[in-house]
């Protein structure tokens, strides 16, 4: 890279251990809100997760139901597309291992996540299984805020943080790749962001 | 919520700072001239890269301030306390200087004349860019779509645009502008005073059976606020678009 701007300097954050941010990102320790429309407000006892599986029956869990499965508490770091990455965040939920038990769920390789207020995200299958995603209900031992998601979001930390739908009620595994919301809006298909895969052809 | 038409790859374009514009103590434009630049729509953003010499770089999203016109970008930019790139933009960038860009970005918080209206637009302190891009593309096309634009600042000095949006609203029919000083109001002050709440939504926004297209950006807990009281007041969620910043700097 030959292009400078004169006289930047910039701040370095001597404070974070090389390594433990993605490139382009900076280290903050409040937690912005990006959101594309209003924060949808959902009764607990209205909530149900849903998943649809073309070889199998729909499965669904209500909220006792779904708060009485197994739950792990994961500290993890963060990154979000429009740069800021939040270091050791503490989630308590539900492992998508748990939801996802059937050998079958695995023949389907993609995942649609919807949310309520019409949000939706695609993953690979093999990206929410082996202990990398969960659907979270907690966050720094409290219920999670509306605004960041609550009753219940998708944590998938190892992606770009749009991943992680909010307010999700749901997925569709499928045989076929379908692109989400911001997918469809020009942003990275997968999102790696050790890869800095912000913008579709990055 | 409807996909859109997938743009191509966005390349850096190295961007000349050709213009710069106070608007107020802590709020910049900045006019930049993009060779390359493939245009945009009225609330998209932009990401900016900035390089120092010894390699470092960092990053950060910008709205862009004004519709597409060649290969011409605006920015209007507020300084963050203890911000990395908002103080450079803002104490340190010169007419001449280079930075690097890339976008347009996003495609949902966008309008034109085709998406029709009514338009109501609401901005907390510098979140009033993106509509500022929006009201100007009415502006210029001509377009008969009413627009009410309703503005959130600390004081009169913290208005952004205020001249211009006079003279918009002076000269252009079915335009409203209207603002509210949440801080510090001059004696003579005729606009609106305090926060935007659920009485200034109800009387001052188009009502909810008018079914306006809303583009609310601001500071989280503005955009929250607002957004939440629009639904309350039976406005349909899929027609309320944010835009949020928290602190970024």
């Amino acid at each position: 890279m030959t292009f400078i701007t004169r006289g930047f300097r910039g701040r370095r954050e001597a404070d974070v251990p090389e390594g433990r941010v993605p490139p382009g990102q900076y280290v903050t320790s409040d937690f912005p809100v990006l959101s594309a429309g209003p924060t949808p407000r959902i009764p607990i006892e209205q909530w149900r997760l849903t998943i649809s599986d073309p070889l199998r029956s729909e499965r669904s869990w209500n909220w006792t139901e779904f708060t009485g499965l197994p739950a792990e508490t994961v500290t993890v770091d963060i990154h979000c597309v429009t740069k800021w990455s939040k270091l050791d965040t503490i989630w308590e939920g539900v492992s998508l291992d748990t939801l996802l038990d059937d050998v079958t769920d695995r023949a389907n390789r993609h995942v649609l996540f919807h949310s309520y207020g019409g949000y939706t995200t695609n993953l690979p299958i093999e990206d929410v299984t082996g202990g990398k995603a969960w659907i979270a209900y907690s966050y720094d031992g409290r219920p999670l805020d509306p605004e960041h998601g609550g009753p219940a979001r998708l944590l998938v930390p190892h992606l770009y943080f749009w991943k992680s739908a909010k307010w999700v009620n749901g997925m569709t595994l499928s045989d076929s790749d379908r692109p989400g919301f911001w997918e469809s809006y020009g942003y990275h298909n997968y999102g790696d962001p050790w890869r800095e895969q912000r913008y579709q052809g990055d | 919520m409807a996909g859109a038409a997938l743009p191509g790859r966005l390349n850096w374009l190295i961007a000349k700072a050709s213009q710069t514009i106070d608007e107020t103590d802590r709020v910049r434009t900045i006019v930049l001239d993009a060779p390359g630049w493939p245009g945009h729509l009225p609330g998209q953003h932009i990401d900016i890269r900035l390089t120092a010499e010894d390699g470092y770089q960092a990053q950060r999203s910008y709205s862009i301030s004004a519709p597409a016109d060649g290969e011409q970008v605006v920015i209007t930019v507020e300084l963050v306390d203890n911000g990395e790139i908002s103080p450079f933009l803002i104490e340190d960038l010169r007419i001449g200087d280079q930075i690097e860009i890339r976008g347009p970005i996003g495609g949902y918080f966008v309008w034109d004349p085709s998406r029709g209206g009514p338009l109501q637009l609401i901005g907390g302190g510098s979140g009033v860019a993106p509509l500022m891009a929006m009201l100007r593309e009415r502006v210029r096309t001509g377009s008969d779509v009413p627009v009410r634009y309703l503005s959130s600042a600390r004081s009169f000095n913290d208005l952004i645009y205020r001249l211009e949006l006079e003279s918009i609203s002076a000269e252009t029919e079915e335009v409203e502008v209207l603002h509210t000083l949440t801080r510090i109001q001059p004696q003579n002050w005729t606009g609106l005073t305090g926060r935007v709440n659920r009485t200034v939504l109800a009387k001052h926004v188009w009502p909810a059976f008018t079914r306006p297209l809303c583009y609310v950006c601001g500071p989280t807990g503005f955009v929250e606020t607002v957004a939440s009281t629009l639904v309350a007041l039976g406005h349909q969620p899929g027609r309320i678009k944010t835009e949020r910043f928290g602190p970024t700097n």
